[in-house]
């Protein structure tokens, strides 16, 4: 199990990466998306995987998964949709002023990179 | 050398119940906005206010001035930061008494000097404001018990000094004095802050009562030398030590008012307190004479040497006091009992007659309009008067008899003839002191004779005549000390002197005498060849003159000062350059390559395992199915992102995917969390690319994508070693108190929830701050744009104008209350079982955008306001409220308290305070979703309707 966590991180990450590096915004903004995927699935991990042990204390269970990462994370999540949101009025108003979506403002016929 | 081991004890006096000492500082912090806001009511109000601020304080202090003047020690205590050593502690003593009596006395007489000084054309307000402030942090640091506390207002004498040494802030000059002021001395006090960290490890304490007491092991610690250097370095570089003295000469681009307070009773002398305050401690070792005496004896000889050369009026005051200020450094140097007498006696007379003599600068030139002594000649027939006062002025300044500073200066002699009076070489000492004393005489007549004397006025900009009665007043109070302790110093300084160095040595200082006539001796021929030398030096001054016209500029740091500047900038420059061409791909190239190598380098070097011996878990079909949907999911957002649309549905499909693995791994909470987030990102992400390109176009370079995808599997592997290196290890989680303690301690059975609104409320209470934050700053970056949306789509075909299909419009409005009812639950049960506030918030937000959709802006604004900045104001009160709440109840913020109520039909039920903070929270995250989604939604109004038809309804606001 742990291993495919690892691997669902690392593709995550990887593709994440990938988009963050293209030349314009909308891809980077998606890019950002899935590194923030990745990153609230890594600090969950920091946590370690249980199975049917939610933090909800009962009589009847048999032990509990480790709350604070969980804490973290919800509001992780929470926060990076309003990055998420921030980031991409950002490049609407960038769209809107400069006439291009190329992330360093460069028009399309002078665009080179 | 004297020693003084056999300390004894002075008297403490603590203090736990009076603030007064507190409120000494605080009353000038807190006036100087006062008298800020006072000046709106014309100029005048501000200068009394100021006055009455700085009256305030000393009559605030006045009680605690008597026990201090009695011989005891009053200390006041306030716990601030208790962990760190860090109190809000204060002490008054002797020496504390000399200094807070200058700092308020001469304060207050600046204050009415200033009031004369200023021009119709400067802000009144600004300058007491500048000023109070000032007198805050100096009162601050004379007054402080505990040594970071000390450093704290040192910075702040720092602060308010460059401010006002910039006040007239559109002259380069004083701009520039000001910058290099707070660069030395802001320089000095880093250093300082490390020697004080230093001399808090040695001694275990950053409490004066404690360091004063343990100066045996101090010197006797490794460590006194490092921290020595550190702390003199500081002291040096505020008191203007050479090679640092350079920015005083450079700060008298400020108001005289400003120069006769900083440069004669307070900012410069805070260096000679801090050697003062510390002496016991840091004196009486062999690096202590070396760095002290020679820095000291440099500066002495530098500042008198070049004051005589000096046209300006105040320039010739700034290196006077330069020379003084290494005079007194000398003396703490030499480390003897009577040296110190000597010194404190010497920074009183010096801040009598140097305020005195700046101030009559001051009126010279408020009367002549310059400041060069070329010009101003025989002003002696103007003003007679004011001539007389700063002749008094002059000669206490050059060591006449009969003045104040001829005692202090006849002491200096004395200690530093008997000093090195065994060493061979020991005479050179006092030849050096009497050459500083002969050029002190020579630039004191200069002041006299060149300025009220020597002919006529040469093409002054104005007639000048004496000044209004009131200037004159805080003169002549100073020149009356001068010649009062002058005359009959037994009776008048004598005993506030000797409670000084009491507290100064912690010990009661050797037998010594203030009598004017030691009978002959070395000091009395210092003297006489000072005064006879001086005279000769200045009848003979042409030929020095030439001189020094030709070596001007050699000395000290102001070259290497600009050199270092420059250099800096320089250095930044480059840097910037080099790393930030301009392009983002460049710079995230850049972060990414350096992350990469910090954390190989890190994984390298630990030499650890990369498997841990934590137990694993089976992997089931259901777990592998989702892994392999998810990485499929992964690569098509890959493949498809330059078809944005598709990729954009296709990454919902991941973010979906991604809640699934939390509700498989026993995180029911943040499942939840994850679906509404998706749908409402992805709800944004589209509204966003209506307006943006459809399509990404194909422009990377073939080479350009392997290298970004190297890269990118490179960070993605990194990442997943390192989450499978943390998965394997075993752990001890701090979790077990939130578990022990969330339901007797918080009341609610969903752990998670607590943690947020309970245990961590105050980081939650942070976050959604920023979301509020975000989101008015998402509503402020669209406030008139106008976004140009397409009429068709890329093949051309028109959008289709038909508005809102019916069936979907009805559908909805008929989920919106089911929505509303499901995220009341979702609230109400989320203390106990997953939800909680931000998920409630999440749901109604989702399902108010879902009206928007169907049923388009219009409709849903004749029923719903698009102002939601009330309610994420409701909200952040809500849930600050209710932390401040229970500090009315005399608990810390944000405890929660819980009770069981019975409601009829409903059954038990718990109602907890931190359910009124999950509404804040829930009201926060309802608002800025919806700020920022109806926002975006409505420019897509503006731009769908043609130009012209566009219509603003009453209901919403942009």
């Amino acid at each position: 199990m742990e291993i495919l966590m690892s691997v669902i991180i690392g593709v995550l990450t990887t593709i994440g990466v990938y988009l963050t590096l293209r030349a314009r915004t909308f891809p980077l903004v998606m890019g950002l998306t899935l590194m923030s995927y990745a990153v609230n699935l890594f600090l969950f991990a920091t946590g370690r995987l249980s199975i049917g042990q939610p933090a909800i204390i009962t009589d009847t269970a048999s032990g509990y998964t480790d709350p604070l990462p969980q804490a973290l994370v919800l509001t992780a999540i929470v926060i990076s949709f309003a990055m998420t949101a921030f980031v991409i009025m950002l490049s609407l108003k960038a769209h809107a002023e400069l006439g291009t979506d190329q992330v360093d403002g460069h028009r399309d016929e002078e665009n080179v990179a | 050398m004297v020693s003084w081991e056999s300390r004894q004890e002075t008297a403490h006096i603590t203090e736990p119940s009076r603030m007064n000492l507190l409120f000494v500082v605080l009353i000038p912090l807190m006036g100087a906005g006062l008298t800020a806001w006072m000046s709106r009511f014309g100029r005048l109000w501000s200068a009394w206010t100021a006055g009455l601020v700085a009256l305030g304080a000393l009559g605030t202090l006045s009680p605690s001035m008597l026990i201090a003047f009695s011989g005891e020690t009053v200390i006041q205590r306030w716990p601030w930061i208790p962990d760190l050593g860090l109190d809000l502690a204060f002490r008054l003593d002797g020496l504390g008494l000399v200094f807070t009596s200058m700092v308020l006395g001469i304060g207050l007489l600046v204050i009415l000097y200033a009031r004369y000084y200023l021009s119709a054309t400067d802000c009144m307000g600004r300058f007491y404001a500048y000023l109070l402030l000032f007198m805050g942090s100096m009162l601050g640091v004379v007054l402080a018990e505990n040594l970071i506390l000390l450093l704290v207002f040192w910075e702040l004498t720092s602060l308010s000094s460059f401010l006002l040494i910039s006040y007239w802030r559109h002259e380069e000059e004083a701009r520039n004095g000001a910058r290099m002021a707070l660069a030395v001395t802001g320089l000095g006090g880093l250093a300082m802050l490390g020697g004080f960290l230093l001399l808090g490890e040695i001694v275990g304490s950053y409490d004066l009562s404690v360091i004063l007491a343990a100066g045996d092991q101090v010197r006797a610690d490794p460590l006194y030398t490092p921290m020595l250097v550190l702390i003199l370095l500081g002291a040096f570089t505020k008191s203007a030590q050479f090679p640092f003295h350079f920015w005083l000469p450079h700060a008298m681009s400020a108001p005289t008012p400003v120069s006769a307070y900083l440069h004669s009773a307070t900012l410069v002398k805070a260096g000679i307190f801090i050697m003062a305050r510390l002496f016991p401690v840091l004196s009486g070792t062999f690096e202590w004479n070396l760095l002290v005496i020679g820095t000291g004896l440099t500066t002495l000889l530098v500042g008198a040497w070049i004051a005589l050369f000096k046209h300006d009026l105040k320039g010739l005051l700034a290196y006077s006091t330069i020379s003084h200020l290494g005079l007194i450094t000398l003396l703490f140097g030499l480390g003897t009992p009577l040296a110190a007498v000597a010194g404190i006696f010497h920074v009183i007379n010096h801040a009598t007659f140097k305020a005195s003599l700046f101030m009559a600068a001051g009126i010279i030139d408020h009367e002549c309009g310059t400041r060069d002594m070329r010009r101003i000649n025989g002003l002696w027939r103007y003003m007679p008067y004011t001539a007389s006062l700063a002749m008094v002025a002059a000669s206490a300044m050059a060591g006449v008899p009969l003045f104040n500073g001829f005692l202090s200066k006849e002491m200096f002699f004395a200690e530093t003839a008997d000093f090195f009076s065994e060493h061979p070489w020991g005479w050179l000492l006092p030849v050096a002191v009497a050459f500083a004393g002969i050029m002190a005489v020579a630039y004191s007549l200069r002041f006299i004779h060149d300025v009220f004397f020597n002919g006529d006025p040469v093409n002054l900009p104005r007639k000048p005549h004496e000044p209004p009665f009131w200037m004159k007043v805080p003169v002549e109070i100073l020149v009356a000390i001068c010649l009062v302790v002058g005359i009959l110093p037994a009776l008048t300084v004598a005993p506030l002197l000797k409670v000084a160095v009491t507290s100064l040595l912690q010990t009661p200082p050797p037998e010594y005498d203030l009598a004017i006539w030691h009978g002959f001796g070395l000091p009395v021929v210092m003297s006489a060849v000072a005064l006879v030398g001086g005279i000769v030096v200045y009848a003979g001054r042409q030929p020095l003159f030439e001189m020094a016209n030709q070596i001007s500029g050699r000395f000290g740091g102001r070259a290497a000062f600009d050199r270092l500047l420059g250099g800096l900038f320089a250095l930044a420059r480059l840097t910037t350059r080099t790393l930030d061409t301009g392009s983002l791909q460049r710079l995230i190239l850049l972060f990414l390559v350096s992350a990469l190598g910090l954390g190989l380098a890190g994984a390298i070097g630990s030499g650890s395992p990369l498997t841990g011996e934590r137990g694993l878990l089976t992997p089931d079909g259901v777990s592998i199915f989702i892994a392999l949907a998810l990485s499929l999911v992964a690569v098509a957002t890959l493949l498809l992102h330059r078809l944005r649309l598709t990729a954009l549905i296709v990454m919902g499909a991941l973010g979906l995917l991604v809640s699934l693995i939390f509700v498989k791994f026993s995180a029911p909470d943040l499942a939840l969390t994850q679906l509404t987030v998706e749908v409402v990102t992805i709800v944004l992400l589209l509204l966003a690319l209506y307006v943006l390109p459809p399509r990404s176009p194909a422009e990377s370079t073939g080479w350009q994508r392997l290298r970004d995808l190297t890269l990118a599997l490179l960070a993605g592997g990194g990442a997943g070693t390192l989450t499978w290196s943390i998965l394997t290890r075993p752990y001890t989680p701090i979790s077990e108190y939130f578990l022990t303690n969330s339901v007797p301690g918080g009341g609610g059975h969903n752990v998670v929830n607590v943690i947020l609104v309970d245990f961590r409320g105050f980081d939650t209470l942070g976050e959604i701050s920023v979301l509020a934050l975000a989101g008015l700053g998402i509503y402020a970056m669209l406030h008139k744009l106008h976004l140009p949306g397409p009429t068709s789509n890329p093949q051309g075909r028109p959008w289709n104008w038909d508005r809102h299909p019916a069936i979907m419009a009805a559908l909805a409005r008929l989920l919106l209350p089911l929505a509303l009812l499901v995220s009341v639950f979702i609230f109400l049960r989320g203390h106990n079982q997953p939800g909680g506030g931000f998920i409630a918030g999440l749901v109604t937000a989702a399902a108010l955008i879902m009206q928007y959709l169907t049923n388009g802006v219009e409709w849903t604004h004749r029923r719903l306001s698009a102002n939601m900045h009330p309610l994420i104001g409701v909200g952040l009160l809500i849930a600050t409220g209710t932390g401040l709440a229970s500090l009315a109840f005399g608990y810390p913020f944000l405890t929660s308290t819980f009770t069981h109520i019975h409601w009829p039909l409903l059954g038990d039920f718990e109602l907890a305070s931190a359910m009124a903070f999950d509404l804040g929270v829930y009201l926060v995250v309802v608002g800025a979703t919806l700020l920022i989604l109806v926002h975006l939604g409505l420019m897509h109004r503006v731009s769908h309707i043609p130009i012209g038809t566009a219509t603003e309804g009453s209901s919403w606001k942009f």
